[in-house]
C-alpha cells in the first residue's frame, strides 16, 4: 500500500487462538509497539490453515503473509502445527516456483508469553517486505506468466 | 432469504482505544459497508448501556447479525454473544473486532495506521459475520469426580472443600506422601506456628475421607476428553508393600540396613533407609521400597524388611498399576520447586561446607529433622555465633529469574528470628528491597527489628573463604556494597542462609501440555486471566491452585485451592456446562472416502463408515482445531463457525482497501 508516497506492507496474519493470538493479546496489554502492518485473522490452530488462505491474501493484495502458532510440541491440539509445517514447506514450494521471494510468506512460532516476540517477529517481517517492496500479485503477475502458452487461433 | 442487516458498534473503551484510533471516523466509514444496516461509535461498549444499545437496536432495525470492535474477543466475546443471545438472535451470529490490544494499544503514536488497521479488521468482521451460521452449543453433563494433581497444601485444600461438600475427589501425589513443601517445615511465618500442627489434621482428613480416593507414589499419564468428561490415566507406582496388610508399625525401616541421602523430604541433610516413610506424619503411613538402592534388587538377597515384618505386606514381585478414572473436573497444584543455589557459583553452595539453601535450614530448625531442631554447622554440633541470611538469591536478577519470589523476604525474617531464638547468635539480612507486602507481615519485620537483628540493605556480590584479615580467619566473609552507607562492606560469618527463590517445577512444560495449560514466560502454568480469572485455565475444566501458578505463600496457595474448588462446585451443582459448538462436521453425500481426515485427527475423532464408505465425525470428541477441515481434498468437511466461506470473506474484508478489483469499494451506500 502506498501511503504518503511511500512504501508501507500490507501483511496479512493468520494467528492461532491459543499461543500466537494470545501472544498478540499480550503485546496489546504490555503496549509494545510494532508496525501498523499487520491484519491479523484469528484461526483456532494452525492447522486449519487452508493453503488457499494465504494464495487469497496475495491474490487480494497483501505484501507478506505472516503464519503464526504454538511453539512445536506446545500446539493445543496436540499436533496441529506439525500439519502445518509439513503444508507450509508444499506451500512455499509451490510459491518459490512462482517467484515469490522467500520473506513474503513467513511461518513463526510464539507462546501465549511471548508478547516481546510477537511485536518484533512483526517489526521484522515489516523491514523485509519493505526492503522488497510492493508485491501487488494480483496486477503484476498474470501479465509475466512465465508458463502462459500461446493463445490458440482457430 | 431476505438480506442480512448488520450492526456495527465501535468502542471508544474510554479513552483506550480512542486515544489512538478515530472512533468516530472507523463507525462512519463502517456504515458503507455492505450489509452494514447501523453503525455505532459507543464510550463503553461492554458496559450495560452499550450492551442495551445493541439490544435495542436488534428489536428496532431487525439486525441479523453484530458486530463490535472493541477488545480481544478473549476479553468480552461472551459478553456480547450473551447480550445478541438476550433480544433472541443467536449468540453465533456476532463477531469481534480486536481493536484495542491489536490496534490502539500497539499502535499509540500512530493514529492513521491504528485507524487504518482498525477499519481493515471492522470490514473483515462484518465481511465475516455475513456469512455466520446460527449454532447451538453442545449441553454436557459434567461428571461430579474431580481430580487433584499435587498433595501441597493448595491441593489439599482444594481436594477438602470438594470432597466436603459430598463430591468424590481422586487425589494424584507423585511422592510416597501427601504435604508437599509445608510438611519439611517447623513454623511458618508470620505468626510462627507449628507448619505440623496446621497440616497434619488436614492431611489427616485427606487420608481418610470417605470421598477422597488418595493416590500417592502416583502419576496422571494420559488425559483424555474434555470439560465434564476427562478420562485419566494414572499409574501408581509399585510401592512393594500391601496397603491392606501393613499397618504402619515401622519394623522393616527400623531393620532395613541401607541408608540413603535423602534428597527429597530431608533436603540432602538426612538419611533414610530403602524401604521408608519420608516422615512419621507422612499420609499414608505406608512405606515404600525404593528399589534403586534395596540391596535385594541388586543381589536378590536380604530380605531383611519380610523377615521382620509381622504382617506379611512386603511384596518385592509387586508391579505398577494402571488405573482409569473418569472426571469432570482437574485441578493443577503441582507446585514448585526451590533455586538451585549452585547456578550462582560465587555463593560458594556446594563449595563451601557451612553455606545452607532454605529448605536445608528448614530441616535444620525442624524438631522432627535430622538435628533435632539444633541449629549446627555442617559439622553437626558447633554452633554458630554469627549468621547471614542472603536474600533473593535466583530471584529479581535477570541471570536467573527475574521475578520476585514472594515469598523469600518472610522466609528470611523468619530465619533470622528462629537463630536468634536457638542459638543466640548475632544474624544479619542482607537484602535489596524489604517486601513484607501481606497482612502481619510488616508487623514481624518491625518485629525483628526490635529483636536486634541487623540489616544490611545491598546485594551480595560473594561469599568467600579467602580471609584478609585475622577475624576472618576460617570464617565465610559476605561481601557486599552497603547502598544505604555507600561503602563495600566484608562481614564475617560462621554461617550462610540462601533465601532461594521458587522456580516452576523443573517438568512444569510437559505437566502443562498433559493438560492443556500453557506456561508463562517465567515458566509457571498460565492463569485465563491475570486478575479477573486466576485460577481458571484457557482449557475449559482444568483449574491451577497454589505455587504452580506464581510464587506465593500458604495463605494464598489455600485461597486458590479453595477459589478452584469453588469455581468446580459451581459447575457440578449446575449439572451441566455449554461446551462451544465449534466443531467439524462432513457432507457424508459428497465424501470420497478417501481417509485423509482419519490420520490427521489427534483425538482418533473421526471414523470411517465401512458400510457406506464415508468419513463421520464423533462430535463429542472432536475439538474444533479444524485440521481435518484443511486436509480434506474435496473441502466437504465444516468446521462450524471457522468455514472455508467466512474465513474467505474475512481476508476479503480484511483486504477492503487495498484490493483494486474491491467489488464493494464503490458501491457506498
Ligand atoms: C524455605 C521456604 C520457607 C517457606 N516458609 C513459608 C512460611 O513460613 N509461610 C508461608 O506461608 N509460606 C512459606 N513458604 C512458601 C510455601 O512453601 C508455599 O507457599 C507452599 O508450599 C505452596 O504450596 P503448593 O501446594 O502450591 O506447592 P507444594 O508445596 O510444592 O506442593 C506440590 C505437591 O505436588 C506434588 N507434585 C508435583 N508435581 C506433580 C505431578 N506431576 N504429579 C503429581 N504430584 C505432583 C509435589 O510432590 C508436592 O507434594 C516457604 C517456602 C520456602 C522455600
Ligand atoms: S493451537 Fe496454536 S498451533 Fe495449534
Amino acid at each position: 500500500m502506498i501511503e504518503n508516497g511511500t512504501f508501507k506492507p500490507v501483511i496479512v496474519g493468520f494467528l492461532c487462538n491459543w499461543c500466537s493470538y494470545r501472544a498478540a493479546d499480550l503485546a496489546g496489554t504490555s503496549r509494545m509497539g510494532y508496525p501498523s502492518t499487520l491484519r491479523d485473522i484469528r484461526i483456532m490452530c494452525t492447522g486449519r490453515l487452508d493453503p488457499t488462505f494465504v494464495l487469497r491474501a496475495l491474490q487480494k493484495g497483501a505484501d507478506g503473509v505472516l503464519i503464526m502458532g504454538c511453539h512445536p510440541g506446545q500446539c493445543h491440539y496436540q499436533a496441529g502445527n506439525y500439519k502445518a509445517i509439513r503444508r507450509f514447506a508444499l506451500l512455499k514450494r509451490t510459491l518459490r516456483q512462482l517467484g515469490l521471494e522467500e520473506e513474503r510468506v513467513q511461518l513463526h512460532w510464539a507462546s501465549a508469553a511471548e508478547g516481546v516476540q510477537f511485536a518484533e517477529t512483526v517489526a521484522r517481517m515489516t523491514e523485509q517486505i519493505k526492503a522488497l517492496g510492493p508485491l501487488d500479485w494480483s496486477h503484476n503477475w498474470p501479465n509475466e506468466d512465465p508458463y502462459a502458452v500461446e493463445e490458440a487461433t482457430e | 432469504m431476505s438480506e442480512p442487516r448488520v450492526g456495527v458498534y465501535v468502542c471508544h473503551c474510554g479513552h483506550n482505544i480512542a486515544s489512538a484510533v478515530d472512533v468516530e471516523h472507523v463507525a462512519e466509514w463502517a456504515y458503507k459497508l455492505p450489509f452494514v444496516t447501523i453503525a455505532r461509535d459507543n464510550k463503553f461498549m461492554c458496559a450495560s448501556t452499550g450492551q442495551e444499545q445493541i439490544e435495542q437496536d436488534v428489536k428496532e432495525h431487525d439486525l441479523t447479525h453484530v458486530v463490535v470492535a472493541s477488545c480481544s474477543p478473549h476479553m468480552h466475546e461472551k459478553t456480547f454473544r450473551n447480550a445478541c443471545a438476550r433480544c433472541g438472535m443467536n449468540p453465533y451470529l456476532f463477531e469481534m473486532a480486536n481493536i484495542r490490544e491489536h490496534a490502539s494499544w500497539v499502535h499509540p503514536n500512530d493514529r492513521d495506521g491504528a485507524t487504518n488497521k482498525a477499519k481493515a479488521l471492522v470490514s473483515a468482521a462484518v465481511h465475516r459475520v455475513i456469512h455466520h451460521q446460527p449454532l447451538e452449543p453442545m449441553q454436557v453433563n459434567i461428571r461430579p469426580e474431580t481430580l487433584v494433581v499435587g498433595g501441597g497444601i493448595a491441593g489439599i485444600q482444594a481436594a477438602l472443600e470438594i470432597a466436603d461438600a459430598g463430591h468424590h475427589v481422586y487425589m494424584v501425589e507423585r511422592e510416597p506422601s501427601i504435604g508437599g513443601h509445608m510438611a519439611m517445615f517447623d513454623k511458618t511465618f508470620p505468626t510462627l506456628d507449628c507448619s505440623a500442627c496446621i497440616l497434619t489434621p488436614k492431611m489427616f482428613d485427606v487420608g481418610s475421607h470417605p470421598h477422597i480416593t488418595l493416590l500417592t507414589y502416583s502419576e496422571v499419564e494420559q488425559v483424555d476428553g474434555y470439560v465434564g468428561n476427562f478420562s485419566v490415566r494414572v499409574r501408581k507406582k509399585a510401592r512393594r508393600v500391601d496397603e491392606d496388610l501393613c499397618t504402619g508399625c515401622g519394623s522393616c525401616w527400623e531393620k532395613c540396613p541401607i541408608k540413603v541421602l535423602d534428597t527429597v523430604f530431608e533436603a540432602g541433610l538426612g538419611y533414610r533407609k530403602a524401604i521408608y516413610r519420608p516422615f512419621p506424619q507422612a499420609v499414608p503411613k505406608y512405606p515404600v521400597i525404593d528399589t534403586e538402592n534395596c540391596t535385594y534388587y541388586k543381589t536378590g538377597k536380604c530380605r531383611m524388611c519380610e523377615k521382620v515384618c509381622q504382617t506379611n505386606a512386603i511384596r518385592f514381585d509387586a508391579e505398577d498399576e494402571i488405573l482409569n478414572i473418569e472426571v469432570g473436573n482437574i485441578v493443577l497444584a503441582t507446585g514448585y520447586k526451590l533455586f538451585d543455589c549452585r547456578r550462582i557459583p560465587q555463593y560458594g553452595y556446594g563449595r563451601l561446607e557451612n553455606v545452607f539453601t532454605s529448605l536445608e535450614f528448614e530441616r535444620l530448625t525442624n524438631a522432627a529433622g535430622p538435628t533435632d531442631g539444633k541449629v549446627v554447622l555442617r559439622d553437626g554440633e558447633t554452633v554458630p555465633e554469627t549468621v547471614a541470611i542472603i536474600h533473593c538469591v535466583g530471584s529479581r536478577d535477570k541471570h536467573y529469574n527475574s521475578h520476585c519470589s514472594a515469598i523469600c523476604c518472610m522466609s528470611s525474617l523468619k530465619f533470622a528470628h528462629l537463630v536468634k531464638e536457638k542459638t543466640g547468635a548475632k544474624v544479619y539480612n542482607f537484602y535489596i528491597d524489604m517486601r513484607p507486602i501481606s497482612k502481619g507481615y510488616e508487623e514481624f519485620y518491625h518485629r525483628l527489628l526490635h529483636e536486634g537483628t541487623t540489616f544490611i540493605r545491598g546485594k551480595v556480590s560473594e561469599i568467600t573463604d579467602a580471609a584478609h584479615s585475622p577475624e576472618e580467619e576460617g570464617k565465610l566473609v559476605v561481601i557486599c556494597e552497603d547502598t544505604l552507607v555507600g561503602k563495600q562492606r566484608r562481614v564475617p560469618v560462621d554461617m550462610v542462609l540462601l533465601a532461594a527463590g521458587l522456580e516452576p517445577r523443573a517438568d512444569s512444560s510437559e505437566v502443562g501440555h498433559l493438560f492443556g495449560v500453557s506456561c508463562g514466560d517465567t515458566g509457571f502454568f498460565i492463569e485465563r486471566h491475570p486478575k479477573l480469572d486466576p485460577v481458571a485455565t484457557m482449557t475449559e475444566g482444568v483449574f491451577i491452585a497454589g505455587a504452580c501458578q506464581g510464587a506465593k505463600d500458604i495463605p494464598d496457595s489455600v485461597a486458590q485451592g479453595a477459589a478452584a474448588a469453588a469455581r468446580i462446585l459451581s459447575t457440578i451443582s449446575k449439572g451441566q456446562v455449554i461446551l462451544e459448538p465449534i466443531r467439524a462436521s462432513i457432507d457424508e453425500s459428497r465424501c470420497s472416502g478417501c481417509r485423509i481426515c482419519n490420520n490427521m485427527c489427534p483425538y482418533n475423532a473421526i471414523d470411517f463408515v465401512e458400510d457406506l464408505a464415508v468419513s463421520r465425525v464423533n462430535p463429542a470428541l472432536c475439538k474444533g482445531c479444524g485440521t481435518c477441515v484443511a486436509a480434506c481434498p474435496s473441502q466437504i468437511i465444516t468446521g462450524a463457525h471457522f468455514t472455508f466461506d467466512q474465513l474467505m470473506a474475512e481476508i476479503d474484508g480484511i483486504m477492503v482497501d487495498v484490493t483494486a478489483d474491491d467489488p464493494f469499494a464503490v458501491e457506498a451506500v
